[in-house]
């Protein structure tokens, strides 16, 4: 049983659809002659080194392989030699090292470094919104509603005034000037994407802040 | 006249300081190197993209073999330049 691989650039200028569509077919093309696929790496749009068929970028996608049949490589290569959607292939032999390294990357034991990165992003982007864009919640609040599990405008707006009354009690002292009234409801338009509603609101809100330090 | 300063480095400062090259493939233990990674590769070619010498990378000749064949790899998926001006 051989393990291979094949790297193949793929002309960025065809639909989206297409160029999944490209891909697929040489994956069932590789089924249907029962190889097993390891796995199928969507390496994505880059910008080539150097133009190839006056193309300056190229989908990359990397598939790996493995099958005991000595003609599959040259039967898949010929194919994507005649299909006008694969701008350039490359096909490896990995021998035991390269399996042991792609398995590595995978399970995200190399390049550490990235993957924590990468993580912490999503993290943010997915879980936590921005509280702060809320009127009258500043970072200090923010965090303390993050501790109390309320990282999204739509966890802020089902808790109730007293609830969040109470986390903010739990503060301390210092957080006892906040006033939370409006904070459900503007959550709530956070939630449901209303911003411009949100933003009417909040000046509103500012307003009546600025009066009451004139007073 | 020169002056002191300029003197200074008449000798190769870095005589007597023990900075022997080695192989990073051997010391940390790297197996495989990987087409795909044309940034980590690039460490091993000069400015116009071609492959720099084992005396200044002081790669062991089996992983400067290997690194060739990767660079090699990556600049027919043109993941790498065969030709470049400044490339660092």
């Amino acid at each position: 049983m051989n393990q291979y691989e094949v790297t193949f650039i793929i002309d960025p200028i065809l639909p989206g659809d297409e160029i999944e569509k490209a891909a697929q077919a040489y994956e069932k093309l590789l089924k249907d002659d029962s190889c097993s696929i390891v796995n199928v790496d969507h390496m994505g749009l880059k910008q080539l080194a150097y133009p190839i068929n006056k193309r300056n970028s190229g989908v990359y996608k990397c598939i790996e392989f493995q099958s005991d049949k000595q003609d599959i490589v040259p039967k898949m290569e010929l194919a994507m030699r005649r299909d006008e959607r694969i701008i350039r292939y490359l096909t490896i032999k990995l021998d035991k090292y390269g399996i042991k390294y792609n398995d590595d990357k995978r399970n995200g034991r190399i390049g550490k470094k990235k993957s924590k990165e990468e993580a912490e992003a999503e993290k943010l982007t997915v879980i936590k919104d921005d509280l702060t864009l809320i009127e009258g919640i500043d970072s200090k609040v923010s965090k303390l509603l993050s501790v109390a599990g309320i990282k999204s405008y739509a966890a802020l707006s089902e808790k109730s005034q007293d609830d969040i009354k109470s986390i903010l009690s739990r503060g301390g002292s210092n957080y006892l000037n906040y006033d939370p009234t409006t904070w459900t409801d503007q959550a709530q338009l956070a939630a449901d994407g209303n911003w411009s509603k949100l933003n009417e609101m909040k000046d509103k809100l500012k307003y009546g802040d600025s009066v009451s330090e004139e007073e | 006249m020169a002056t002191r300063d300029e003197i200074k480095f008449l000798s190769n400062p870095n005589i007597g300081k023990d900075n022997k090259k080695y192989c990073r493939f051997r010391k940390f233990g790297i197996r495989h190197i990987d087409y795909k990674d044309a940034d980590f590769l690039l460490q091993f070619v000069n400015e116009q993209g071609k492959l720099l010498p084992r005396r200044i990378t002081g790669n062991s000749l089996k992983y400067q073999k290997k690194v060739a064949i990767a660079v090699k790899r990556a600049r027919h998926l043109a993941l790498m330049p065969y030709v470049a001006d400044l490339l660092k």
